[in-house]
């Protein structure tokens, strides 16, 4: 065996590695080193999840297999394109949440470097693995990074946020467990290619129990994703936690997602009998009065944070109603979406931070405040972060909602789809707009203090804002990219029972 | 036994769940701590229930699945950790907001009388 054939473990490794690293003497205390050994890590991470992708769309999806253990027994890593695609964009993001977080965010304790690897570590490894166990694992780990990311800094807000974020997240780990106690008991098998293959041939003692705990795994993942009656934690836990986490807290919803995805849509999909479609007559009302919630919300909103976490709930509206559709096509547009909600939610996120500190008490709440000290730099920013969100040519949002509306063309409910989704490009264009003239057009007086963005900062979310049109330019591959992840999802089942030969 | 085990388990997930419906940090810690024992008890049987069966091949007539006890031994050192992090955290928000109401507010939502929840609670 060589190197590459143990890369898949990489994402999950190097940050575990240089967390603990972090920690010890030599780097421990020493922010200026912390600093460089972190952003070596994630630069690294960019690297091996490009191979990654590269490698998935080479050989097709690759199996790895923990300590060399059998196949439906050990645990399973795997290496599809819609993996690697959520690497990347981890990889992405990461490194633009911490080039702002290195300008000074990650001074405030002394354990954000290594909080920050432990959550990429959960993330990734949320991705790559192929165990329903194995995920809630790496779903503890990414949570209980993020619980301490979330108070870092402190603040009587973020510790009530936390309180409130932290209690539900243990009450959804225990339905979890629940849920994967019926799975195990109905299928006797934690593997997820295994489950697949097996949900067909549920004896008919064994369906209401797979029934039962599908449903409970879907409640857990709704909890992650705001599903609606589960997202009234999402808007003050974003808000008010540090800017830099709150960048990085645009995956977390996507995780849940994610999750879904590898659960109901390839597990309990098409192929499934009597258990297909499980979670989707659920799906289709929450989905898009979670759409509803998530635009009436953007309308209330007060502060520019909390009007970013509230179009965090409109995109993870949008994002369940694609997985309602489970078409391959919907997938697919959901996917691009994905990445676009993702890059610019968490841009909003940093500049919204921007304007918090230059304007000094007025913050970022919508009132006639002072002027922030770089109206030209920041407004732009703004402006082309708004364009994208809202859904406006030339920027990727316009693609995302496009796509989205094409693959529900055909449904017979294309016309519940269309009219939240549109509503909810309406909705952001009103309140971006109230925002941005309050912001940067209501101002009196000199500005607070001479405040400049430090470099890191604007190359954070420059690098975040880029990514909106080079997804318009490179619009055509990236969505062959996003059709071929679908696909694979779709397939799974089939494509690993061939790959593994798992025998029942 | 089947009966007799699952009752156990329901009866600790109701009070798990009824605990963790209460407005105070304290007795929500508490409702989760007891749901993760129903948890671990009710993982424990996913893998069926065997009498007299050792969990190694070869050892005895009967043998028990291994995996649920594996997964059981997992689940109990997470949610160590969670509860010791949970029990931080609350005591942390009681110093913080001043009170050990869930939401941060110095309403009482339960029937204990005002006097002693005064003395603990508020602090200003």
């Amino acid at each position: 065996m060589t190197l590459m054939d143990h890369l898949i473990f990489f994402p999950v490794l190097l940050p575990l590695l240089a967390g603990i690293l972090l920690m010890l003497p030599p780097l421990h205390g020493d922010l200026a080193r912390q600093r460089v050994l972190a952003v070596a890590v994630n630069a690294s991470l960019l690297l091996v999840a490009l191979v990654l992708l590269g490698q998935s769309l080479t050989h097709g999806p690759q199996m790895y297999m923990m300590g060399n253990w059998q196949a439906p027994f050990g645990i399973a890593l795997v290496n599809d394109t819609l993996a690697a695609v959520m690497l990347v964009l981890t990889a992405i993001l990461a490194i633009a949440a911490h080039l702002y977080a290195c300008a000074g965010d990650d001074s405030k304790g002394p354990f954000f470097q290594p909080l920050f690897m432990f959550q990429l570590m959960g993330v990734n490894g949320a991705f790559l693995t192929n165990d329903v166990f194995n995920l809630f694992v790496f779903f503890e780990i990414l949570l209980i990074a993020s619980y301490s990311l979330l108070i870092h800094g402190g603040g009587k807000q973020r510790t009530q946020a936390a309180v409130h974020y932290v209690l539900l997240n243990l009450a959804g780990s225990a339905m979890f467990l629940f849920g994967l106690g019926m799975i195990y008991a109905s299928f006797g098998t934690l593997n997820m290619a295994d489950m697949a293959y097996k949900v067909a041939h549920l004896s008919d003692e064994n369906i209401e129990l797979a029934k039962s705990g599908g449903l409970l795994l879907l409640v857990v993942f709704g909890l992650k994703a705001a599903l609606l009656p589960m997202h009234f934690w999402l808007p003050r836990t974003y808000a008010y936690t540090s800017t830099p986490v709150a960048a990085l807290f645009a995956i977390m919803t996507k995780v849940g997602i994610y999750s879904i995805w590898r659960v109901h849509t390839a597990i309990y999909g098409d192929h499934a009998g009597e258990l297909s479609g499980l979670a989707i007559n659920w799906l289709w009302p929450l989905a898009l009065m979670t759409l509803v919630a998530g635009i009436v919300a953007v309308l209330a909103s007060q502060t520019l944070k909390m009007l970013a976490a509230n179009l965090v709930i409109v995109s993870a509206g949008t994002l369940l109603v694609t997985i309602a559709l489970n078409t391959p096509e919907a997938t697919a547009a959901g996917l691009y979406y994905l990445i676009h909600s993702t890059l610019l939610s968490a841009a909003l996120f940093l500049i919204a931070g921007l304007i918090q500190e230059q304007r000094a008490q007025a913050q970022d709440r919508f009132v006639k405040g002072r002027p922030v000290s770089q109206p030209m730099m920041i407004g732009s920013f703004f402006f082309i972060a708004a364009l994208g969100l809202i859904g406006m040519p030339p920027f990727s949002g316009f693609i995302g909602k496009i796509l989205i509306l094409q693959a529900s063309s055909s449904v017979l409910e294309a016309s519940w789809i269309w009219a939240p989704l549109l509503l909810s490009g309406l909705t952001a264009m009103l309140m971006l707009s109230r925002a941005g003239s309050t912001l940067f057009w209501r101002a009196a007086g000199q500005p607070a203090q001479e405040t400049r963005a430090n470099p890191l900062q604007v190359s954070a979310i420059v690098i975040l804002l880029a990514c909106s049109p080079l997804m318009v330019i490179f619009a055509g591959p990236l969505s062959d990219l996003t059709v071929i992840a679908a696909q694979q999802l779709h397939k799974l089942p089939q494509a690993i029972v061939v790959a593994t030969e798992v025998t029942p | 036994m089947e009966t007799l085990y699952a009752i156990c388990v329901g009866a600790i997930t109701t009070g798990g769940v009824f605990l963790v419906m209460r407005g105070y940090t304290f007795a929500v810690v508490l409702g989760l701590t007891l749901l993760s024992y129903a948890v671990n008890l009710f993982l424990f049987a996913s893998g069926r229930l065997v009498i007299n069966g050792a969990a190694i091949l070869g050892e005895s007539e009967q043998y028990a699945d291994p995996l649920p006890q594996a997964l059981v031994l997992t689940a109990i050192v997470i949610g160590f950790a969670m509860t010791a992090f949970a029990l931080i955290l609350a005591l942390r928000a009681r110093s913080d907001l001043g009170n050990d109401q869930v939401d941060g507010k110095t309403e009482i939502h339960d029937e204990l009388p005002q006097k002693v929840r005064r003395q603990g609670g508020d602090d200003k």
